[in-house]
């Protein structure tokens, strides 16, 4: 079509346009479509009150992680536990029945594949280079890791792409982030997507899609990409991205859904020829050098607020805009910390490893590393490590890993999107702090009260031992597992 | 979808930036299987702040909201659309909106007007007084001082605004397009095209 150099994003577009109007919206193409239960019962609502069936429901996956306990699900006689709230057991029946009633595969929540929706996409080989994928949940823009176009919808666009396996897009603009340098031992790809949107700001990437590029995110592990492009959202971006190469390829290759045969090869043909073109222009760019990078923590109500562990917190004053030094009043005061505190004088009284962001295989053995002959603090009253799926955890469990976490005096859960946020009975209790892989610390987001301080898995394990944040390397000055 | 062309009445001021999706309505709100009733948890939190604009009498039933920067950050959840239409609200006009907030208003038929911070400056003033108008048509709001603020709107977004129009139905009459492209796929793309769940 064209032979201007493209982006990444551009190419991706480009294949999935089933029709452009003039005014530049598109009509996009969907190749896969993941569905969890508490954004899709007003879609199928909808659809079953028009009369219309699912398009494609061959494209489409529907797993319940938001709601579920992560406690055991069954008892010792192999019986399913009744989930005590109503609401939670409520929308999760409602997918176990819409699933099969419009063809949609379901994996349930005794599956062994069950886990955060996220975490099962890719795992599953659902999610694909190159594809376009969406889910009723803004961190679909997880999936970017593998090199997919993914991001979040609303529950009227799931009704949608189930109606009709398209959306109506405008084209977004395109960031360029590029990390380059070498990163520090106990520098985790968390710590790089903290230190990314400390820089950018969470409207910073609005109207964007960010595409991470440089040697940092060449040389990181899948679930490491994961991890960054899960929190582009969090920088305002609608998507993040990697471009697929072979760490993707082998990633992918031999998952259940994965292509197979003579139809993976002319994947790999394609995914390749996705990488952005020399010379394609990014409507915005910032570099940023690795060695810039600490371990990173969040104090306050915002993912922006980040700091390294090194850091103090900070006080109103040190903002220039005064909306932001408004903000940060009210945010230190609901945090209940005074500006100029050592944030390693910060006290955590739980800690929480888990979440799409930070609850892969590799997030784990980051935490067991740490956790490993060591015990969690007295003052930890709750602490609790959540694999991302079923899958996770047995991998995780045939590792000894599980092991190490009990042993430290540590939870280990059934998988789901547990403390993440307080749909389910995982809580963190009002004026408490906790230290956090997940992605999210706004107000109330763990809980009425909660305060969350988002970190790596490793940081957070770190946090366990001591009881405070702490810098990872203080414990562990050579973190092997981390990235 | 009720067509939307123009909404006149009280304005809540309520000025704050980067309000984000668990402010409109918290997470514990999201257990809902259907869209009524969430207008009781819109913003919550803050109808427990003292001397709040949305428990205070002057401005029950408003319209309209008018925020910050960023109105609508953080999550996709398309209840906070959902909480503000049970709420009554159909307008909401603020420098800026998170994209994903935006679309899902759109998609239920609230209009986002977005204006420059000095014109919010303004009409948080004015609505401590008197109702504010905002026309979808001319594009513009007024207020019954003289002023007037015309506003950007997408013109696909406005035509279905105006009319009503419900886009899965849109979409479905284009049918065939989307057809073609999945004819098309099956072989440029094969290997998205189908998963081992497709039947040849
Ligand atoms: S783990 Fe958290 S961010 Fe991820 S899907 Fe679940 S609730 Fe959303």
């Amino acid at each position: 079509m064209t032979t201007a150099p493209r982006t990444l994003y551009q190419k991706i577009w480009d294949a999935h346009v089933v029709d452009a109007r003039d005014d530049g919206t598109c009509l996009i193409y969907i190749d896969r479509h993941l569905v969890h239960e508490v954004t899709s019962p007003q879609a199928f609502e909808s659809l079953r009150v028009s009369g219309r069936p699912v398009r494609r429901p061959d494209l489409t996956l529907a797993v319940p992680d938001h709601n579920l306990p992560t406690t055991a699900r069954l008892d010792a006689n192999g019986n399913r536990i009744p989930i005590a709230d109503a609401q939670s057991a409520q929308q999760l029946a409602a997918l176990q029945k819409n699933a099969p009633e419009f063809g949609i595969r379901y994996i349930g929540d005794t599956d062994r594949e069950q886990g955060i929706v996220h975490v099962v996409g890719p795992e599953q080989g659902f999610s694909l280079p190159g594809a376009t994928i969406v889910c009723g949940d803004s961190h679909t823009a997880c999936h970017g890791g593998i090199g997919a176009l993914a991001f979040g919808i609303g529950t009227s666009e799931v009704e949608h792409v189930l109606a009709t396996q398209t959306l109506l897009l405008k084209r977004s603009k395109t960031f360029e982030v590029r990390v380059e340098g070498k990163l520090g031992a106990g520098v985790t790809p968390k710590d790089v997507v903290l230190h990314i949107i400390g820089m950018v700001g969470t409207a910073g990437g609005t109207g964007h899609v960010i595409e991470f590029r440089g040697n940092v995110f060449e040389e990181m592990t899948v679930e490491g990409r994961l991890t960054v492009c899960n929190m582009a959202i969090e920088a305002g971006a609608r998507a993040g991205l990697v471009a697929p190469d072979e760490t993707t390829f082998a990633y992918v290759k031999g998952r259940p859904y994965a292509p197979a045969g003579e139809d993976w090869d002319k994947a790999v043909a394609w995914w390749k020829s996705l990488a952005t073109d020399p010379g394609a222009a990014y409507d915005k760019s910032i570099h940023i050098r690795a060695e810039d990078i600490q371990p990173t923590v969040t104090w306050g109500t915002s993912p922006e607020d980040t700091s390294s562990i090194g850091g103090v917190v900070p006080a109103p004053e040190d903002f220039a805009d005064a909306s932001k030094r408004d903000a940060v009043k009210v945010s230190l005061e609901y945090m209940g910390l005074t500006p100029g505190t050592r944030l390693t004088d910060v006290e955590v009284q739980n800690v929480f490893i888990g979440s799409c962001t930070n609850s892969r295989i590799e997030d784990i053995r980051a935490a067991a590393e740490v956790l490993k002959g060591r015990h969690k603090a007295d003052n930890v009253k709750w602490a609790i490590v959540v694999p991302g799926s079923g899958l996770v955890k047995q991998q995780a469990e045939a590792e000894g890993l599980d092991r190490i976490i009990i042993d430290a005096g540590l939870e280990w859960r059934e998988p789901g999107c547990s403390a993440c946020l307080a749909m389910n009975p995982d809580k963190v209790p009002a004026g408490e702090r906790c230290a956090s892989t997940s992605n999210r610390n706004f107000t109330g987001r763990q809980g009425p009260g909660s305060r969350t301080h988002l970190m790596s898995p490793a940081m957070a394990a770190a946090a366990a031992v001591t009881g405070k944040l702490t810098d990872v390397r203080d414990l562990v000055p050579e973190l092997t597992s981390a990235n | 979808m009720q067509p939307i062309n123009h909404v006149a009445g009280k304005a809540i001021p309520f000025g704050r930036k980067n309000v984000d999706t668990d402010v409109i309505i918290p997470a514990h709100w999201l257990k809902t299987i259907t869209r009524e009733g969430l207008g009781q948890g819109a913003f919550e939190a803050v109808k427990k702040e003292p001397g709040n604009v949305f428990t205070d009498p002057a401005y029950a039933d408003a319209p309209i909201i008018i925020a910050g920067d960023n109105f609508g950050c953080g999550s996709s959840r398309e209840h906070a659309a959902w909480a503000l239409l049970d709420m009554g609200v159909t307008c909401v006009i603020a420098p800026s909106f998170s994209d994903i907030f935006s679309g899902n208003a759109f998609k239920n038929g609230i209009l986002t007007v977005a204006l420059p911070q000095e014109a919010i400056d303004r009409l948080m003033e004015v609505a401590q007084e008197q109702p504010i108008d905002i026309d979808l048509d001319t594009q513009t709001v007024t207020t019954p001082f003289q002023d007037r603020f015309p506003f950007d709107i997408d013109p696909f977004r406005k035509h279905c605004l105006l009319n009503g129009l419900d886009e899965v139905g849109l979409t479905m009459a284009q049918g065939d397009a989307i057809a073609t492209y999945e004819d098309k796929a099956r072989s440029t793309l094969p290997f998205l095209a189908k998963t081992p769940a497709s039947v040849d």
